[in-house]
């Protein structure tokens, strides 16, 4: 399992539109993305359960990719948060 | 005959028959289905159809009101793809609930759950997920929106509509809306503004079928839906009807034209806001930046000061929706004839020459440097200006330069980006106005706000009826000052511009752009009639 910690920077957290954008990306993976959050953990590939932990700015959010893919998948997603949120 | 009164969109005025417009209602109840898998797949059809829906409504959207209204539709479609969603309704589907009915439970549970969220952003999704859900279960019942039924363009009235349900109007058989609930911000009053569809909310009217095919009037000007019109009413208002047409026809002709004069003369159109709500009609108008944005209203009917973070927050979504176009953010002009209960402000005889605006924030520069930060942190984000209102000495400016320049340092330290941001005063005392030669010496811009300037001038209370018929807006001791002051600001190289009512007086236009005034800054109603008037100058 790849594991690592983010800081979200945009001011309104994790809202609709990259919330929707991170389900796709994650969508494209076969390994099990979850978000973390004061122990709250949500599957990536939901943008519901995402939009719920209601992570704003200054949050940190730890993030858990287990699977085949994992090497590139948890790359992928790591690029995706320093790129937009 | 009958009048009813509501908050009107656009000033304009409609003339039709009514067509009472009724959600379809049934009833959704719990019963137990058999066949599962039969169940199931009805929901996956159901959902795919759904998609479809928002996908056609998403293009309609984007033709008729734009990509930033559209984005809702597209969200939606994201929230129905959501896999947690879809599997809470699949369980209950398993354990034999009928479709309707779990669609309904599970939407009914996450709007709950957003509603309870401590983000105001966040809360506003729970009715995204009603909405999607309705969408499914119509489709399920196998109720559809109804279309109009009716040879001829109707007016419309309705309790209230949703963003789906405007777009999906026929807009040719749409003379104007009149909805009983709603807000001059909803989508619909949006989608109505940019149709140039004269429309009522919040309608003081029931929705009875006695109504329908009934001869009504929509007056936006007087915010008056009048029913079955005396004839006098009805072609005195019919009158009114053409003139509007034929003048918001050629009006519309300049969106996208210049404000020139004939002889080649420039005068910047911007617009007066209250907050990121208004932007959308300051685009529709076609204004040029926005030359007042009254930051008061961040502070106005709450309990405690807001947020460094909740101003950063409107100012940036300004900026953002502006696109780089000039916004000029006046900061906090406020007394004690407002009601801000937690600035502890005492009452005071006399308001309007007391304990306000600049004074307040030089007093307390907490206040201050909270909405300057705010304001420093979103200049990142587009073209941000700053003006300071109750301006009276050139001592009150270097006090504030110098808080601002603390600021910048400070957000430099905490290497926050920030954007070129010009300061300027507003010109509404008639001791700035005086010594406007000395003041424009430490500013980029003066803003004149002629509503104050004309009250501390001729002394006469605004508010004050009885002395309306002596209260001369164009008495020549103002019209000398802003001379004065836009003579002064020139000559060391700051602009002038003019904010006030005097601004969309269409009857001085031609005076202001002879003294050489460079803006003025109108409600976004007043954008292109002012156009006209320049280019005819």
């Amino acid at each position: 399992m790849k594991s690592f910690n983010f800081t979200i920077t945009d001011e309104l957290g994790i809202h609709a539109r990259p919330a929707g954008l991170l389900v796709k990306l994650a969508g494209g993976y076969q390994s099990d993305i979850s978000i973390v959050k004061d122990g709250k953990s949500a599957n990536a590939k939901r943008i519901m359960a995402l939009m719920s932990l209601s992570a704003t700015k200054g949050t940190e959010i730890t993030i858990q990719v287990e699977g085949p893919d994992e090497d590139e998948a948890a790359k992928a997603v790591e690029e995706f948060l320093k790129a937009n949120l | 005959m009958i009048k009813c009164t509501g908050k009107s969109v656009l000033k304009g005025i409609a003339i039709g028959k009514l067509y009472v417009y009724r959600k379809k209602e049934f009833s959704l109840v719990k019963t137990r289905v058999e066949d599962v898998q039969a169940e199931l797949k009805r929901f996956d059809q159901a959902v795919e159809e759904a998609e479809k829906q928002l996908e056609t409504l998403y293009q309609e959207a984007l033709t008729s009101v734009g990509e930033s209204e559209a984005k809702i539709f597209e969200v939606h479609g994201m929230m129905l793809e959501d896999e947690g969603y879809l599997e809470d309704i699949k369980n209950m589907i398993k354990e034999n609930c009928n479709a309707e009915y779990a669609v309904k439970e599970v939407g009914d549970n996450y709007s709950q759950m957003f509603a309870a969220m401590d983000n105001e952003y966040m809360r506003a999704r729970s009715v995204d997920i009603l909405d999607i859900s309705s969408k499914v279960i119509n489709i399920l019942a196998g109720v559809g929106q109804d279309a109009i039924k009716s040879d001829e363009p109707v007016i419309l009235l309705a309790d209230d509509l949703t963003p789906s349900e405007t777009i999906q109007m026929d807009k040719n058989k749409v003379l104007a809306f009149v909805t009983i609930h709603g807000s001059a911000n909803s989508h619909t009053a949006i989608l109505a503004r940019s149709l140039n569809l004269p429309s009522l909310v919040s309608t003081d009217i029931a929705l009875l079928d006695e109504y329908n095919g009934q001869t009504a009037i929509v007056d936006g000007f007087n915010e008056e839906l009048i029913i079955n019109p005396m004839d006098d009413v009805l072609s005195a208002l019919s009158a009114k009807r053409d003139e509007w047409i034929s003048e918001t026809e050629s009006l519309r002709k300049l969106i996208g034209k210049e404000n020139v004069t004939t002889d080649g003369r420039r005068v910047n159109v911007y617009c007066n806001i209250g907050g990121v709500e208004d932007v959308d009609r300051v685009l529709e108008a076609d204004g040029g930046g926005i030359g007042l944005f009254r930051s008061e209203f961040l502070y106005l009917g709450r309990d405690s000061a807001p947020t460094e973070d909740e101003q950063f927050e409107s100012y940036k979504a300004v900026l953002e929706k502006m696109n780089g176009k000039k916004v000029i953010i006046r900061t906090l002009d406020i007394g004690a004839d407002k009601k801000a209960d937690y600035l502890g402000l005492d009452p005071e005889e006399n308001p309007a020459l007391g304990y306000r605006a600049i004074r307040i924030c030089l007093n307390q520069p907490d206040i201050f440097r909270t909405q300057l930060r705010a304001i420093y942190r979103a200049s990142a984000y587009g073209t941000a200006s700053i003006m300071f209102p109750m301006i009276i000495s050139v001592d009150e400016i270097k006090k504030i330069k110098e808080i601002v320049a603390d600021v910048k340092k400070e957000l430099a330290d905490e290497n926050i980006p920030m954007g070129e941001v010009e300061l300027g005063i507003m010109i509404e005392t008639p001791a700035a106005a005086i010594i406007s030669d000395e003041l424009a010496k430490e500013v980029e811009f003066f803003s004149i706000g002629t509503n104050d300037l004309t009250q501390y001038t001729l002394a006469i209370d605004r508010q004050n009826q009885k002395l309306e018929n002596i209260c001369d807006t164009h008495h020549s001791a103002i019209l000398r000052l802003i001379r004065m002051t836009v003579e002064n600001g020139h000559k060391e190289n700051a602009w002038v511009g003019i904010c006030g009512e005097l601004a969309s007086d269409t009857s001085l236009t031609k005076t202001f752009v002879d003294m050489g005034v460079d803006e003025l800054s109108v409600s976004p109603t007043y954008v292109l009639g002012l156009r006209k008037t320049i280019r005819e100058i």
